[in-house]
C-alpha cells in the first residue's frame, strides 16, 4: 500500500473544517451535507454571493463524486464503506476550499487528466463556449453526469481546478480535486 | 389538458404547467442526482400542449439554484418552446434572477443565445 487514506484525509483537514466527511456517497449523504454546509453559510452571515457559488460548487461537486466513484480497491474492501469518497470542505480568511476524494480505475486517469487540464487552460470567454457546446452537443451519459460539472465549476469560481492522483496500485488511484472559492469582496 | 402541477422539494423545483391560459412555471431549485426522470414529464407535456397553444403562453423561470444535470432538462424544456413559438402562437421566457445573483443571469444569457424564444430578464430581490 502506497499511501493511507486515513493520511490523507488528515493532510487535506487545513484550515477552519466545515465539514469533514468519509464513507460512502450516496443521495441522501448528500442531502445532508448540502443542509449542513447551508445553515453554517447562513450562520456566518455570508454575502449571498459567495454563499450561493460555494453551494453550487458543493453540489456540483458531490454529484460528481456521486457518478463517478469507482470500486474500492480489493485490499481495501474490508476496511472502507462500498461507494467510498472523502469530502471536505474548509474556510479561511479569503477562500472556501471543497476537497473531494474518490478512487478511480487507472484507464480514467488520461481522459481526466486532460479534461482539467483543458479546462485550466481556457479563459473565462471559452469556458462560457466550451459549457454552451457541450449543452447543446452531448447526451446525458448513462450515469446521468452531463459532463459539465468541472467545466461549470470553473466557470463559477474563475479559478483553475488543482487536482492530484494518487497512486494506490496498479490498478487503482485516488483522485483528489481541490476547489478554491474566492470571497468577492477580498478579490474584487 | 390536465394540467401538472408539483410541489418543490429541498431538490426539485416547483412546477406548475396549465395549457388553459398558457402559463408554465418552474420555480425552486432543481439540484437532482438524475434530473431526466423529474424532467420528463414536462417535456411530454409540452409535446402535446404544442398541438393546440394558446395565443400567447408565459414561461416563468425563477430558479435559486440548478445543477448541470437540470441545465440539459431546462434546455429540454426550452426547445419544445421554441418549437411552439411559431406561425400565431407566442412563447415569451421570463428568467428571474436575484439581485447580484451574476451566474444566473448569465445561465439565462446563455439559453437566450441558443433558444429562439424571446427572453426577458427580471431581476427580483433577495
Amino acid at each position: 500500500m502506497s499511501f493511507k487514506v486515513q493520511d490523507l484525509y488528515t493532510e487535506l483537514n487545513e484550515g477552519d473544517v466545515l465539514l469533514a466527511y468519509k464513507g460512502s456517497i450516496t443521495s441522501d449523504l448528500i442531502n445532508d451535507v448540502l443542509d449542513a454546509l447551508e445553515s453554517k453559510l447562513l450562520d456566518f452571515n455570508e454575502h449571498s454571493k459567495i454563499r450561493k457559488k460555494v453551494y453550487n460548487v458543493l453540489v456540483e461537486s458531490l454529484q460528481n463524486l456521486y457518478h463517478h466513484i469507482d470500486d474500492i480497491p480489493s485490499d481495501y474492501v474490508d476496511q472502507l464503506d462500498p461507494r467510498f469518497g472523502i469530502l471536505l470542505v474548509t474556510k479561511d480568511e479569503s477562500h472556501y476550499k471543497i476537497s473531494t476524494g474518490n478512487f478511480i480505475t487507472v484507464d480514467k486517469i488520461k481522459p481526466l487528466r486532460s479534461k482539467i487540464e483543458k479546462i485550466n487552460s481556457l479563459s473565462k470567454e471559452e469556458l462560457k463556449g466550451l459549457y454552451k457546446d457541450i449543452l447543446v452537443n452531448d447526451k446525458i451519459s448513462e450515469k446521468g453526469g452531463g459532463g459539465l460539472g468541472l467545466v461549470d465549476i470553473a466557470r463559477k469560481t474563475g479559478n483553475i481546478l488543482e487536482y492530484e492522483f494518487k497512486k494506490f496500485d496498479n490498478d487503482s488511484y485516488f483522485f483528489i480535486l481541490n476547489v478554491l472559492v474566492s470571497d468577492p469582496n477580498i478579490n474584487t | 389538458m390536465k394540467s401538472i402541477d408539483i410541489e418543490g422539494t429541498s431538490k426539485t423545483p416547483t412546477v406548475n404547467l396549465n395549457a388553459e391560459n398558457g402559463v408554465v412555471e418552474i420555480k425552486g431549485r432543481s439540484i437532482p442526482e438524475n434530473s431526466v426522470e423529474f424532467y420528463k414529464p414536462l417535456v411530454d407535456w409540452l409535446e402535446e400542449y404544442k398541438k393546440a397553444p394558446v395565443g400567447k403562453t408565459t414561461v416563468n423561470i425563477q430558479l435559486e439554484y440548478f445543477n448541470t444535470s437540470s441545465s440539459k432538462c431546462i434546455l429540454d424544456v426550452f426547445k419544445k418552446l421554441e418549437d411552439i413559438n411559431k406561425g400565431d402562437a407566442e412563447v415569451v421566457i421570463n428568467w428571474h434572477y436575484e439581485e447580484d445573483d451574476e451566474d444566473m443571469l448569465e445561465a439565462g444569457e446563455d439559453y437566450e443565445s441558443i433558444i429562439r424564444v424571446p427572453f426577458k430578464m427580471i431581476e427580483v430581490a433577495e
